[in-house]
């Protein structure tokens, strides 16, 4: 584990200021682009091969999530929360879960932690191997690398359906536990599942790290100095890429996780290849973290008896509660007023504030590398335009 | 840490700025501190490099709309009604003009403590919805000052680069403020019927007959085949 990592050397480009201003192109990549994983728009101007000037466009999706929550009651909202970061539904109920609970002093039962725990990480772990996939397809290596990732997150998404009744749009935090408790010979059939995990990592692992064209295409590439990524808010894997040893699951002990033994891997360079590392890593932790939880988890109820479902008002006050979602940092700030709905209700999205460094990573890369770049901070834009 | 401290010691470190204490009902106990836009950028600094304190990270930036209340009481009053000293009952109403808050929420990445909840408000709603920007100290803000200036109306001074976020440049109002009303028609882009389709007719006709002479024949009949008809698109 690096915890003090020096800032990597820029690596070395040719001088680009010899152009005249008429010279450049500016083309729009985006807002229909396969790279842009929805609907994003990044307007590039370049001097031949280099990027010059990068300004990303943002708005596509917007739906105004923040006002439609605030229209509606607490409880109303969690199901809209799951359309967010639809690779990761289940993190995204957790964390307004948990923001609630802060709200309104709200003690979540032991069994339920668990089960948060057990079905955060196995998103963690279907989110991090397609993320990869994606990169890798981005890259031009068409097909291999994603269907492998596809595979492992079908046998996650089949758990999740038996589980809540929903492949992506699982809805299953309450506030102050679980919606539903695990049917039989669902741990069972996970354990199989996660006990075959490492197996598709080492494949995975093997596929390409071999490989020499991806080797070239990610290293030295898009560097973040640590520096930038403390500044900009940068959270999750993209940060300790960078060698920022902050995983929220450690620093706020949020839920059970200081039960868990479980490593932090860190980057020294901050490239597009500690990032995908990085990730490739953090699985292997999920792993463990995963073992751990469904050895240890006990039996109980898996939701606080006091809660009230119906007529839920908290009374007045504010909180912030923020997890560590797979993409970062994922924190939801809410005010009531003492009525049912929240007076302000506030996503803070991981995958926005870790575009905010997209031109400075771009800035004298090939066209060709925004694709790269783009694709290793990993966003879902159902979150970044909310 | 306890907020008293960090309020003393910013109160040394950064002479003159009015700071306070706004507390949280809330069982969260998440605290926060009101500083002043007078001296927002330098308690932030001092809140970032003091060697104790170290606030790192800003990660969470976002407005608040406290819209204006107004208030209506019976006041009596004698004046003269039809020559004669009365004494009457009026209403008066009187609106207080109310204020966009802007928060951040502040960790220590170094220290590993927070967060810290920062707030300013703004004077009023319209003209004088201006606040500093913290963006040159924590770049994170930059995106999401945007947001604020977008959906709140907030002008961020000293912003880099201070455009809309989400919704398109030309858009006029706020939505996420209380008082926001929704258009009745959703169809932003001018389609082409009734008056937008007699303007672009027209367009082609005076386009056409600008053309030389020799050039109409040709044009003629592709402005033909070009003109737009009723009824049709869709």
């Amino acid at each position: 584990m690096i915890t003090d990592a020096s800032p990597a050397a820029q690596p070395e480009l040719e001088p680009l200021s010899e152009t005249s201003e008429e010279q450049l192109l500016e083309i729009a990549m985006g807002p229909q682009h396969p790279s842009t994983h929805g609907v994003f728009r990044m307007n590039v101007v370049l001097d031949g091969e280099h990027v010059v000037r990068l300004k990303p466009v943002f708005g596509y999706l917007h739906r105004n999530h923040e006002k439609i929550a605030e229209s509606e009651t607490y409880l109303g909202s969690m199901p809209y929360t799951d359309r967010l970061d639809y690779m990761c539904p289940i993190t995204n109920n957790w964390a307004y879960a948990l923001a609630v609970e802060k709200l309104a002093g709200i003690q979540v039962p032991e069994r339920a932690e668990y089960l948060r725990v057990i079905v955060g990480e196995l998103t963690r772990l279907q989110n991090h191997a397609c993320l990869i996939g994606f990169l890798m397809q981005d890259m031009g290596s068409s097909g291999t690398p994603l269907m492998y990732a596809f595979r492992e997150r079908e046998k996650i998404l089949d758990l999740f359906e038996s589980l809540t009744g929903a492949r992506m749009m699982c809805n299953y935090m309450r506030f102050g536990g679980c919606r539903v408790d695990l049917p039989a010979g669902w741990l069972d059939q996970a354990k199989i599942v996660v006990a075959d995990f490492p197996r598709f990592l080492d494949e995975y692992e093997q596929l390409l790290l071999s490989n020499e064209i991806l080797m070239d295409r990610t290293q030295e590439v898009g560097v973040l100095s640590r520096e930038l990524a403390v500044s900009a808010g940068i959270s999750g894997p993209m940060a300790r890429a960078s060698g920022v040893d902050y995983d929220i699951r450690k620093v706020d002990h949020y839920s059970i996780y200081d039960r868990f033994t479980f490593r932090v891997p860190l980057g020294s360079h901050g490239d597009v290849y500690d990032r995908f590392m990085v990730r490739l890593l953090e699985m292997r932790e999920s792993v463990s973290i995963l073992e751990q939880a469904m050895r240890d988890i006990p039996a109980g109820p898996i939701v606080d008896p006091k809660m009230k479902i119906r007529g839920f008002r908290p009374k007045p006050g504010e909180a912030y509660g923020r997890i560590e979602a797979p993409k970062g940092e994922l924190g939801f700030y809410l005010i009531s007023d003492g009525s049912p709905n929240p007076y302000r209700y506030r996503v803070r999205p991981p995958s926005l504030i870790n575009l905010t460094v997209l031109e400075d990573l771009c800035l004298g890369q090939n066209v060709a590398d925004i694709v790269a770049i783009l694709g290793s901070i990993d966003i879902v834009l159902g979150e970044v335009d909310r | 840490m306890n907020l008293e401290t960090i309020k003393s010691e910013l109160e040394a470190a950064v002479p003159g700025c009015r700071l306070e204490l706004v507390a949280n009902p809330s069982p969260s106990g998440q605290h926060s501190l009101r500083i002043d836009a007078a001296h927002a950028v330098a308690v932030a600094v001092c809140l970032r490099d003091a060697p104790g304190l170290r606030f790192d990270l800003c990660s969470n930036v976002t407005g608040i709309d406290w819209p204006g209340k107004q208030t209506t009481e019976k006041v009596k009053l004698r004046k003269l009604v039809d020559g004669t000293q009365q004494e009457v009952e009026e209403l008066r109403t009187t609106t207080t003009p109310g204020s966009l808050e802007v928060v951040y929420h502040l960790f220590s990445i170094e220290k590993k403590h927070g967060p810290i909840v920062l707030r300013m408000s703004t004077q009023d709603r319209d003209a004088n919805a201006h606040l500093p920007s913290l963006t040159p100290v924590w770049r994170s803000a930059e995106l999401q000052e945007r947001e604020i200036f977008d959906l709140f109306g907030v002008v961020f001074d000293g912003h880099p680069d201070l455009r809309r976020l989400l919704m398109w440049d030309e858009f006029v109002d706020h939505p996420m403020r209380r008082d926001y009303v929704g258009p009745d028609d959703y169809e932003y882009e001018p389609t082409a019927h009734d008056e937008v389709l007699r303007r672009a007719n027209q367009h082609l006709s005076e386009a056409a007959a600008k053309l030389p002479s020799e050039a109409v024949g040709n044009q003629q009949s592709e402005t033909d085949g070009n003109r737009l008809s009723e009824g049709g698109g869709r």
